[in-house]
């Protein structure tokens, strides 16, 4: 990216008490604001994942599995998220962009039946997350693959990773390579581990046992 | 449609027109501009001489011919980013941008839809409205715009001679006593003279729910529903 313009007479007016209150109350409970980091953390080594080979499959309870290479998704219509996302490790992180395909357009092409409650989501690694589908549907959910106009990088889950903002980041799988549609809910990786199995950040879904 | 990768990029401002308190109507010359669908946004960037920034999205209102990307951008209490286009910004200032945007809330003219809006919500629908008069399947397009008055609806006059359903929820409009849309009021545009085979909703949180459970009332089926909510953030 060049060098950007100044804009001619703005210094800012969200900076300050008044900014500091403002960001303070998009953080949900027991979160902070990690300003311009990312933490990355991972469950599992950094996989290579080559975009040549890898695909994105929806399966389980729909009426046609469907499944796309990086080519063809990339020719789906477009999605971009721009907000904030929040990682159980506590720290929060405002105004993202992020760009790929929602999942309404995935799941959309292949059908799901009446059926189909929950939604797992598998990586290239083997990890895997479970959602009910009305988190990953309505436009709540993405597979992205631009973070903020460059490609996602990988230790951020690049080349491609799921995003559901709404909800704690472990639900936003790296690599992710497959939605598998279920009837009723089963425990993902950090699931199985004690993490809760909805995990909405305003609610202080950390833990297995948390409301 | 291929998704196109987009990038940060500069735009001039072309034109400027400040209509009443709240709103701001720029043109933008944007560089090496990528054509938009009706119903996309842009993310526009300001940033302090620090390097601080803020960006926030906006709805495009032109057609995707015209030579110039059009916002209309509603000025917040205190809105740090339309605040300042609002009441700073002018003419030959240039601004960071990124778009087009958004892949789902698009209508290009292949289906026939009905479209619902709710204050600056009716933004998007404007640029449908031109793209359609354009290529003369207006008849395709039924729109439905709601404001709380007419001096607040964003393009009304527009939205008006555009054969859009206005609804005003704080004063009447001819005939019609101040309300929001009624769900028989939209059963009729959903309905003829053929069934919409979708629909669009743009505008606040409770405005597209509102509007989605009219439509599910006048008979549009949820999934051919799209919608596009925002929150005031400035």
């Amino acid at each position: 990216m060049g060098r950007m313009p100044v804009t001619r007479g703005f210094t800012g007016k969200r900076r300050g008490a008044a900014a500091d209150q403002q960001r303070a109350e998009r953080l949900p409970p027991g979160q902070y604001d990690t300003g311009s980091d990312w933490p990355s953390l991972t469950a599992e080594a950094t996989p290579r994942v080559d975009v040549e080979r890898w695909s994105m499959r929806v399966d389980g309870l729909v009426e046609t599995p469907r499944s796309w290479s990086w080519r063809e998704i990339h020719a789906l219509p477009g999605s971009s998220y721009f907000g904030d996302i929040h990682c159980v490790t506590t720290w929060s992180k405002f105004d993202t962009t992020f760009t790929g395909v929602s999942v309404d357009t995935l799941l959309e092409a292949a059908g799901p039946l009446p059926e189909a409650a929950y939604v797992m989501a598998h990586s290239t690694t083997g990890y895997t997350t479970n959602l009910p589908i009305a988190d990953v549907t309505g436009g709540r959910a993405w597979v992205v693959w631009d973070f903020d106009g460059e490609p996602l990088s990988i230790d951020h889950g690049g080349p491609v990773r799921l995003l559901v903002p709404h909800l704690y980041f472990w639900k936003s799988a790296k690599w992710v390579t497959r939605l598998e549609l279920m009837a009723s809910d089963r425990p993902g990786f950090w699931e199985q581990n004690g993490y809760h199995d909805r995990g909405d950040p305003w609610l202080e879904q950390r833990y297995q046992g948390d409301p | 449609m291929a998704l196109v990768e987009t990038r940060w990029t500069s735009a001039t401002i072309a034109g400027i027109e400040r209509d009443g308190t709240r709103l701001v109507r720029l043109r933008l010359d944007v560089d090496g501009r990528q054509e938009h669908l009706p119903g996309q946004h842009y993310v526009v960037r300001l940033r302090a001489a620090d390097g601080y920034t803020a960006q926030r999205s906006y709805s495009i209102a032109s057609d995707p011919a015209d030579p110039l990307v059009e916002l209309m951008v509603e000025c917040l209490p205190d809105g740090e980013v339309s605040g300042h286009l609002h009441d700073v910004a002018e003419v030959g200032d240039v601004l960071e941008v990124r778009g087009p945007i958004g892949g789902w809330f698009t209508w290009t003219g292949d289906v026939t839809a009905v479209a619902i809006g709710g204050g600056t919500g009716v933004v998007p629908l404007v640029s449908m409205l031109r793209h359609a008069r354009r290529l003369g399947i207006a008849d395709r397009l039924r729109l439905v715009a709601v404001g709380r008055t007419l001096d607040e609806l964003p393009y009304a006059e527009e939205l008006i001679a555009g054969g859009a359903f206005v609804a005003l929820t704080r004063e009447n409009l001819g005939s019609r006593v101040a309300a929001p849309p009624y769900p028989e009021e939209v059963r009729t545009l959903v309905d003829l003279p053929t069934p919409a085979e979708r629909a669009y909703v743009c505008g606040s949180v409770g405005f597209a729910s509102f509007a989605q459970r009219v439509l599910g009332e006048a008979g549009m089926r949820a999934s051919e529903v799209r919608v596009e909510q925002f929150g005031a953030t400035g």
